[in-house]
């Protein structure tokens, strides 16, 4: 049969079978809001207190104070829920700390690399002598690290800290996930060695040779089983959100991987189509499920209100997971690949609106009249801008993704550009504000320098703006250059040089917020500064508020 | 119960929709797409130039995908036709690429097929494009008081070479530049099928799509 007939029938069938589940949803009164599963994660008469643990007791006194409503009533926290907090975070503290700790080595590895690599790019003729040093090597230790290293062992931290939290439920066979992590850890430090050696798979995304994969797999299967096996003894009735994200992500993650390395079945075209399937997914159904479900646990929980519409956020899960998951053939656009396949792909692209939307308005619905705590909260502002680079990348990525745009922007800087706004303006920047969060609950310990945390949000947040302002720009006329065949080819490459180095500066000044941060982790870690102890919420007393309520 | 179960189970069928539209149809269609009479296999030399490309990431730089003409100016360049499935029988793995810091190189052996220049363009870029970016590989030649015998010392521009020096391409230099030669899709392939019936000339070549 014509593959154009069959896809057309496969939509159509599809389309069907939406209807039939939408219907059947309705019946079941899915779309009912459902404002207890939204408050699950605060326990009984939480909501109204505020929780920042990056902040120290003062500042979170005016923290509280500024999000004091009208009608609220402050009761203290039902003890046994919060026990049962304490016990869930003190089972998982050992593996987060470990993974980290791991992320942030490889942050700061990753992020010198890359800047390396972005300076290489107008200055050719700087560090060559050695086969290790070339771009294609850099860059790609820097992908690596950036991407395996540290986002996938701070989400892994994250999910780790969070699910006991969610599920009310001490992490079961810690050990495991260490084991997991460890294995983890070994393969990314041994995938870097191969690719600074030279020996790579040679697909973006999937340098890692498949022999050094098989240990990434082992190690999430580690860290999948215990997971699983504290979903299924939970304690919590029904399932929130961050949950759903986080163990479809995690069960995503190592299914892709695992195809997508799988040696000897991938060739020629199809291979190609298969490296962007993975290329984009890893982005759509691992880094953007993990960090939109961090925003849902912890923006609600710092300003202390609920999310606003628990559904909406169950639709933008379900619509992720089916439209983002179709999204990456688009990289192929006027490439040799059937037109159905790069078709299907723009259409889903255009579909993932609806998550986004549903994600915005959910945000925004929390975030009203809320929006001055940020002023308060590094974790808030952490958030809140990476939420805001979620809507705006996602919604760059829908209209690239047509033909006119990715005509100019193909094969680009452009790309270069809209990769890092997602992966760094949103998904890094969530992490940060994640790990702000989470480490004084594991290290029982609180941050020693409040203003290094603030310093941190000002550098990175100025260095992605100026980065991705002058790559978009650069890649823009790149790709205007390249389509105007008047025009030589090395016109092309000389208007990006300017732009090229703003990059390299937006790219240095990342560098610095990386190392105040991981700076800052260690001081902490080692117990340097000011002597504080005990985790910041669970001090006795301090949460017995002072706040008038109703004022 | 009823929860985790719809979570495994949804995310599952999600993810495996997107898998049969994305990897598994693909291979089936591009399976049975027989290399074109004018492709020849890889030779051994021009494998291990393929694997230098490879480990020192040419790939990030330069696409080997050159376009349709309704998709821009690469025809007019001189990279080349549109590159169908079957010209990349033999690429294990794909080099099909993402970004055109550098040009296209499909055709690169046919645009440039002096070993001398690619040699030497490895070694200093510049010596040949004014304002290129490419980084020089300086690590894929040997600098030598005098060449030795079966060797071949580089033809560089004046004030290229370093003074009373020769430089001397390794092997792997030599192998990349086979594979570079060998980048040659300029053969012709059958032009798509005709959606109308105005093109009923040639009954014989009827591509055998009968399923």
């Amino acid at each position: 049969m014509d593959s154009a007939v069959m896809s057309l029938l496969g939509a159509f069938l599809l389309s069907i079978i939406g209807l039939f589940v939408f219907i059947w949803s309705m019946r079941k009164g899915l779309l009912m809001e459902n404002p207890r599963a939204a408050s699950v994660i605060f326990a009984q008469g939480e909501i109204g207190k505020v929780d920042d643990p990056a902040l120290h007791a003062g500042h979170r006194a005016q923290l509280q104070a500024a999000a004091a409503e009208p009608g609220d009533t402050l009761h203290p926290p039902d003890a046994q829920e919060i026990s049962q907090r304490i016990e869930a975070d003190r089972s998982s503290a050992f593996p987060v700390f470990m993974f980290v700790a791991f992320a942030c080595l490889w942050l700061v590895l990753g992020s010198v690399a890359g800047l390396t690599a972005s300076l290489k790019l107008h200055m050719p003729d700087w560090l060559v002598s050695e086969a290790w040093m070339t771009f294609g090597r850099i860059r790609t230790v820097h992908l690596t690290a950036v991407l395996y290293g540290w986002i996938t062992n701070a989400s892994l931290g994250v999910i780790v800290w969070l699910l006991p939290r969610l599920l009310r439920t001490p992490l079961m066979g810690a050990m495991w996930v260490m084991l997991g992590g460890a294995l983890i850890n070994v393969a990314i430090a041994s995938g870097i060695g191969a690719i600074g050696a030279g020996w790579t798979d040679g697909m973006e995304y999937l340098e890692m040779p498949w022999q050094i994969g098989l240990f990434i797999v082992a190690g999430m299967v580690c860290i999948i089983g215990p997971v699983l096996y504290t979903l299924v003894n939970r304690k919590v009735e029904s399932l929130y959100v961050t949950v759903w994200y986080h163990v479809a992500a995690l069960l995503w993650i190592t299914l892709l991987f695992l195809v997508a390395k799988l040696p000897g079945v991938h060739y020629g075209v199809q291979q190609a189509t298969m490296n962007w399937w993975y290329g984009h997914n890893v982005l759509g159904l691992w880094f953007t499920p993990v960090s939109v479900g961090a925003i849902y646990y912890f923006l609600p929980k710092v300003i202390a209100r609920p999310v606003r519409s628990y559904n909406l956020s169950i639709l933008g899960f379900w619509t992720l997971a089916f439209f983002y998951a179709q999204v990456g053939g688009h990289h192929l656009v006027g490439g040799p690949v059937p037109g159905w396949l790069v078709t299907l792909s723009i259409v889903q692209s255009m579909m993932m609106i609806i998550p986004v939307a549903a994600f915005s308005i959910n945000m925004a619905g929390t975030m009203r009249g809320r929006m001055r705590l940020a002023l308060r909260s590094p974790t808030l502002r952490f958030m809140m801008f990476g939420g805001l680079m979620y809507m705006l990348s996602s919604v760059q990525g829908s209209f690239e993704a047509l033909r006119s745009i990715n005509q100019i922007t193909h094969f680009t800087h452009f790309t270069v550009a809209h990769a890092h706004l997602g992966a760094y303006g949103f998904v890094t920047m969530v992490l940060f504000g994640a790990i702000y969060f989470m480490m004084p609950r594991v290290l029982n310990w609180e941050w020693p320098y409040p203003r290094l945390i603030t310093l941190q949000f000002w550098l990175a947040a100025v260095g992605i703006l100026i980065y991705f302002v002058g790559l978009s720009i650069g890649g823009w006329l790149q790709g205007e250059y390249m389509l105007d065949a008047a025009r030589p080819f090395m016109d092309s490459v000389a208007v990006t040089l300017p732009w090229l180095k703003s990059r390299s500066l937006g790219g240095a000044l990342m560098v610095a917020s990386q190392i105040v941060f991981v700076g800052h982790f260690l001081a902490m870690a080692l117990r340097f500064g000011p002597a504080r102890t005990g985790a910041a919420l669970f001090r006795a007393g301090a949460h017995t508020l002072e706040v008038a309520h109703g004022k | 119960m009823e929860n985790e179960v719809k979570l495994t189970a949804g995310a599952m069928v999600t993810l495996g929709l997107a898998t049969a539209a994305l990897v598994v149809l693909p291979y089936i269609q591009v399976r049975d797409v027989p290399a074109p009479e004018g492709l020849k296999p890889y030779t051994s030399a021009e494998l291990r130039g393929r694997a230098v490309y490879i480990a020192n990431g040419c790939v990030y730089c330069h696409t080997q995908q050159p376009r349709d003409k309704s998709f821009g100016p690469d025809a007019e360049r001189g990279w080349g036709r549109a590159t169908v499935p079957g010209d990349y029988t033999y690429d294990r793995p794909h080099l099909l690429g993402s970004m055109r810091t550098g040009p296209d190189l499909m055709n690169i052996g046919v645009r440039q097929p002096s070993r001398d220049w690619h040699l030497g363009h490895l070694y200093q870029p510049r010596a040949y494009v004014p304002g290129s970016i490419m980084p020089a590989y300086p690590y894929l030649f040997d600098i030598k008081d005098k060449a030795e015998p079966g060797e071949e010392a580089l033809k560089l521009p004046p004030g290229y070479a370093p003074a009373g020096k020769v430089v001397v391409a390794t092997p792997d230099a030599q192998d990349l530049v086979k594979y570079l030669q060998a980048l040659n899709r300029s053969y012709p392939v059958l032009p798509p099928e005709p959606r109308d019936a105005a093109g009923a000339a040639a009954p014989a070549a009827t591509p055998a799509s009968a399923s």
